[in-house]
């Protein structure tokens, strides 16, 4: 029973940051129904933004963090200008490979920058690194932040979307894009501002994930972007409350699998997920299967 | 008010609207009719700036506005209620109506022309937390209708206002344009419905393929044997 509520901590720990990513490939999926891939990449970029400002900056974790997610909006913003925008207007397939361009060419530009090592967070200090213990069961501090900054993130991502006219714009750009426009809403600013939200959520879990785990390097977006995807596939696409259910639920699977079974398959249980959900529910958790308009 | 010059649109290589001039005058009802594929809701779109003509003019209260967004020209006071309404069906209907006003700042003004709005259709007050998508063809039509007076337009596009109606929902529908018209907003309206529209427009023209091929007021229209034999049924 302890074995498990401690895999549940760990779990929702892990699942805090899946979630933060899948917000932004819901957010992005639903506004201009792409697939981006290179947003993984965007929560690297962020671990290593974070890491900068911590080991040579000498800053704390919160303004490492708030730097960490100005600056991954500001690649977001470049990226979608960049790359996706003059694409507008071609076939879903040019801008799905577009994507997959773009994430490459952030993890090698990375790389050429930063080199292709490894490399650790400073060692946490003082509040950071106390511990609750409870039996036998440990919660960590880096784990309560979190939890703590993933929930305040997300309070704040639904306030924009359902109570600010901006983020009622971003629902109306959405669903009806000539709708929108009659309204007199700028699409393409709307979209750039999805995309800036769903960036900075990623660099929040770039730095997240460094104080977690400790080690980064330029190739780390990978898995959890494609993880992430999963889990926002999981709650249904384009739905924002499904990706937070997805991250925690494919996060907390994972860490069940890894410390019940055996840690070779956690990824292939998740790429399991996938494949049944498809199967089983194409439009996800929360989606309704709706038909394809004629 | 609105003035269109030998506009051409091309759909790819399909040449939708071929060289049309029309004009709507201060006030007035005026009626575009014609079958389908004629380019009517092309022009409007067009118009609106949802579509890039590839030559000609487009001139609002004599400002050139051919290349301008749709965006400013919802400032400049265009409203286009769009072929098959095109609410948005997540949103309620207060949110679908809040959007109407996306590029107004004056709250109190919003406020006044909610209210307005409500009485229109008092339906939407009863139902202003309601998902749009649940409301009815003719409910959803009147949040269409409201939503596009929320940005206080000076001339109102009306893309096929009475499509998928019952009849008696028809005849309020257009009672509704008529009022609208009546109380200052110039309306520019496309219809199937050729005999209903013609009865009250000021002016009418008529689209074929992509040309304008007949114009005149409704009155006159309403008499033409090529009207009557193509539109009016006999």
């Amino acid at each position: 029973m302890e074995q498990f509520l401690q895999q549940i901590i760990n779990g929702i720990s892990l699942g805090s940051i899946y979630a933060l990513i899948a917000l932004g490939y819901t957010m992005v999926y639903g506004i201009i129904k792409l697939i981006n891939f290179a947003h993984g990449d965007i929560y690297m970029v962020g671990a290593y933004v974070g890491y900068f400002c911590m080991t040579f900056l000498k800053l704390g974790f919160l303004p490492s963090l708030l730097i960490a997610m100005v600056f991954c909006t500001l690649l977001g913003v470049t990226v979608e200008k960049i790359a996706y925008k003059p694409l507008r207007d071609s076939t879903r397939i040019a801008v799905l490979i577009t994507a997959i361009g773009a994430s490459l060419f952030i993890e090698y530009g990375t790389m050429f920058f930063v080199k292709a090592g490894v490399r650790s967070y400073p060692d946490m200090t003082g509040l950071l690194v106390k511990q609750f213990r409870f039996g036998d069961i440990v919660l960590t501090m880096q784990q309560i932040i979190i939890v703590i900054t993933t929930v305040l993130l997300m309070i704040l991502l639904q306030f924009i979307v359902k109570k600010t006219k901006i983020g009622k714009a971003m629902r109306a750009v959405s669903m009806d894009k000539d709708a929108a426009r009659l309204m007199g809403i700028n699409v393409d600013s709307t979209i750039s501002f999805t995309f800036a939200i769903g960036s900075a959520l990623a660099g929040a879990a770039g730095v997240l994930v460094g104080i977690y785990y400790n080690s980064i390097n330029p190739l780390m977006g990978i898995m959890p972007g494609l993880k992430a995807f999963v889990a926002a596939v999981f709650g249904g696409i384009g739905i924002i409350p499904g990706a937070m259910i997805g991250g925690y639920i494919i996060g907390t699977i994972e860490v069940l699998v890894s410390g019940y079974g055996n840690s070779m398959y956690r990824d292939a249980v998740v790429f399991a997920i996938l494949i049944l959900i498809l199967i089983v529910r194409p439009a996800g958790l929360l989606g309704k299967n709706t038909r394809e308009k004629v | 008010m609105l003035e269109i010059k030998d506009l051409h649109v091309y759909y790819g290589a399909i040449h939708a609207i071929k060289g049309i001039s029309l004009a709507v005058n201060d006030g007035e009802i005026v009626t575009l009719i014609g079958a389908n594929g004629a380019g009517k809701t092309t022009t409007l779109r067009t118009a609106s700036g949802l579509e890039k003509p590839a030559s000609g003019t487009i001139l609002l209260d004599g400002k050139d506005i051919t290349n301008t967004s749709a965006q400013e020209r919802v400032r400049m006071g265009i409203s286009h209620v769009p072929e098959g309404r095109r609410i948005f069906p997540n949103l309620t209907v207060l949110e679908n109506l809040e959007l109407g006003a996306y590029l107004r700042k004056d709250k109190d003004g919003i406020a006044r022309d909610l209210k307005m709005v409500y009485e229109r259709f008092p339906i939407l007050s009863d139902r202003k937390k309601q998902a749009a998508g649940t409301l009815s063809g003719g409910e959803q039509q009147m949040l269409a209708i409201g939503r596009a007076l929320m940005s206080r337009p000076k001339i109102l596009f009306l893309d096929e206002p009475s499509m998928g109606l019952a009849p008696l929902l028809v005849q309020e529908i257009f009672d509704i344009i008529k009022d609208i018209n009546r109380e200052g907003t110039t309306i520019l309206l496309v219809e199937q419905n050729a005999s209903k529209a013609l009865q009250i427009a000021n002016h009418a023209y008529v689209m074929e393929t992509g040309n304008i091929v007949l114009s005149g007021t409704g009155a006159e229209l309403m008499q033409s044997d090529e009207v009557k034999k193509a539109y009016l049924g006999g």
